[in-house]
């Protein structure tokens, strides 16, 4: 069965107001087309978890769809501070819930895998696991020693970008693989992007690359370019420029309000975006090519 | 042009953590000054480092200076992929890591790092961006080095926040948590090296050609102690400069 529609659509039935939501992909992947779209439809009291909120809750906080977030590194990677973020929790605007990155996905393959909880071995920093009562310690029935705990992690809605899924939602993904399979894994309901629809035979034609099955998948849109200014290896690459140009823009609230004004609530949709950028951008952020060698599954 | 013998801090800096690494070590590697760092000891004494990132790549060998943590580049034409989950299990929880490289806002007397906020926690005068990787990197790498400009607001006696620990407040505070790694093993700063004595407390091991202890001491919050065997670095040498600024920073975007 299909479960190709609209990115719009997907926002629109699968999202709702105070959800808790995981946006996925670390550094790479990030699905900022379905957040743009979520700022378009004006939604609210978004509960936002991600290792690094990245510029795609930065923008999502600064357009008031957020109550909290749910974070390990709040950064712009390789550049600073995330200022609209950063801001909100200063002024007591933002509620947080903080975790280190290892304890953040451990979260979610307890959640993923459907566990109570995931153990951790001792990090012996006292800090954050006083503040945030989550973190709890248990002792090792077989050797006595206390390790540490948390709890899972299931947002009701996960957005996944992918290279390239069938109609069904069956999704091939390479390069660098974050927390992608475990949110899908995690969460109530799924809403996977992908770069390219193929056909079932092309999945077929390589299943070890297939990390996330149809059977998680609950919408499937197709968004070339979804995650710029983020990255999809070996369609596009990360617009470090926009990265740096972000920390001038976010410096304040009326230049944000600019952006957004631009960039999101005045197109319709990512393609639209994706043009708007134009063909200099296009041609900087091209990912030429690399192609591995072909594998023989056997023929049986 | 910049002579052989004229360097600024940051390569200062980016020389003597790469004289820290040995041949074969797996190393958790970070962006800017420690990729630095490790690239450049790839390309003199140990061209067997292997290097971690903590995005899930294993043996990178990028072609340009990564901006970030997860930059394409890293994984074209790396040994291996794989999850967070399985870089932090597989990799690092389970010690299969020998070298970790850590920064943060301050570092005290004994090598705990805070990278989470300045003033109270639930108020925060100054929100940071918080532990990502290094709450764990701390804890269990091998070995641990430091890599901070030396500026007193930066080195107070006590850090306002354990974001990872050091030696926590010396003795056997740090072994007593079960933690199996070494901890941090140095400090490299633009004025010197600190390392940790049988204390666990950092003392001053090294200066850098042309530095006082006085100015050490007036940039560190605390009675800064001097080892009896304080050495003087060698400055960075023709080689390490040439490739540092030809081929691996040739935009002048960290160094």
């Amino acid at each position: 069965m299909s479960k190709l529609i609209s990115l719009k659509d997907a926002v629109r039935t699968l999202i709702h107001d105070g959800d808790l939501l995981y946006a996925s992909g670390f550094t790479h992947l990030i699905p900022f087309a379905a957040g743009h779209e979520i700022i378009r439809q004006g939604l609210r009291d978004l509960v936002l978890a991600r290792a690094t909120p990245d510029l795609i809750y930065d923008q999502m906080v600064a357009a008031g769809c957020a109550r909290k977030v749910i974070f390990s590194y709040m950064g712009n990677p390789g550049v600073g501070s995330l200022r609209r973020v950063r801001e909100a929790i200063e002024k007591g605007a933002l509620d947080w819930e903080e975790y280190s990155h290892f304890s953040m996905i451990s979260r979610l393959q307890a959640g993923a895998s459907g566990l109570p909880f995931m153990p951790m071995k001792q990090t012996g920093a006292p800090d954050l696991v006083s503040h945030n009562q989550k973190y709890q310690r248990v002792t090792d029935p077989y050797t006595g020693e206390e390790v540490v705990v948390v709890p899972p992690l299931k947002p009701d809605v996960a957005i996944v970008h992918v290279q390239r899924s069938d109609a069904q939602g069956n999704a091939h993904v390479w390069g660098i693989l974050g927390e992608q399979r475990l949110a899908a894994f995690a969460a109530q309901r799924v809403i996977l992007t992908a770069e390219e629809i193929v056909d079932e035979s092309v999945i077929r034609s390589d299943p070890n690359r297939t990390l996330i099955p149809a059977l998680v998948v609950d919408a499937v849109c197709q968004v070339p370019y979804c995650a710029h200014p983020s990255y999809t290896q070996g369609y596009h690459d990360r617009d470090n420029e926009f990265y740096l140009a972000w920390d001038e823009i976010s410096k304040s609230e009326t230049s944000v309000r600019a952006y957004l004004d631009e960039w999101v609530f005045n197109l319709p949709d990512r393609k639209a975006y994706w043009e708007k950028l134009g063909p200099e951008v296009h041609q900087r952020l091209h990912a030429g090519k690399r192609l591995s060698q072909p594998v023989n599954y056997g023929d049986y | 042009m910049i002579g052989e013998l004229t360097y600024n801090p940051k390569e200062l800096m980016v020389v003597n953590a790469s004289r820290l690494l040995r041949d074969r070590d797996v190393v958790f590697v970070g962006v800017g000054i420690p990729n630095l760092a490790c690239n450049l000891a790839m390309r003199t004494h140990a061209p067997n480092l292997q290097m971690i990132y903590e995005a899930g790549v294993i043996g990178a060998q990028p072609s340009r200076l990564p901006l970030s943590i997860g930059d394409p580049s890293l994984v074209t034409g790396s040994l291996s992929v794989c999850s967070m989950y399985d870089v932090f299990t597989l990799y690092l929880q389970r010690g299969n890591v020998d070298v970790g490289f850590l920064g943060g806002a301050q570092i005290d007397q004994y090598g705990n790092i805070n990278a989470t906020v300045i003033g109270d926690y639930q108020h925060p005068k100054v929100r940071l961006p918080g532990s990502g990787g290094s709450m764990e990197i701390a804890a269990w790498a091998n070995r641990c080095y430091i890599i901070t400009p030396h500026q007193k607001r930066r080195f107070p006696a006590r850090v306002d926040f354990h974001t990872s620990i050091g030696f926590l407040t010396g003795g056997d505070a740090r072994e007593m948590t079960g933690v199996r790694g070494g901890g941090p093993q140095a400090v490299v700063t633009n004025l010197g090296l600190l390392q940790p004595d049988a204390n666990g407390e950092l003392v001053l091991t090294a200066l850098h050609p042309g530095v006082t202890f006085e100015e050490v001491q007036e940039n560190t919050g605390w009675p800064l102690k001097q080892s009896f065997d304080c050495e003087v670095t060698d400055p960075p040498n023709k080689e390490e400069l040439r490739i540092l600024r030809e081929e691996l920073d040739p935009q002048g975007i960290y160094i």
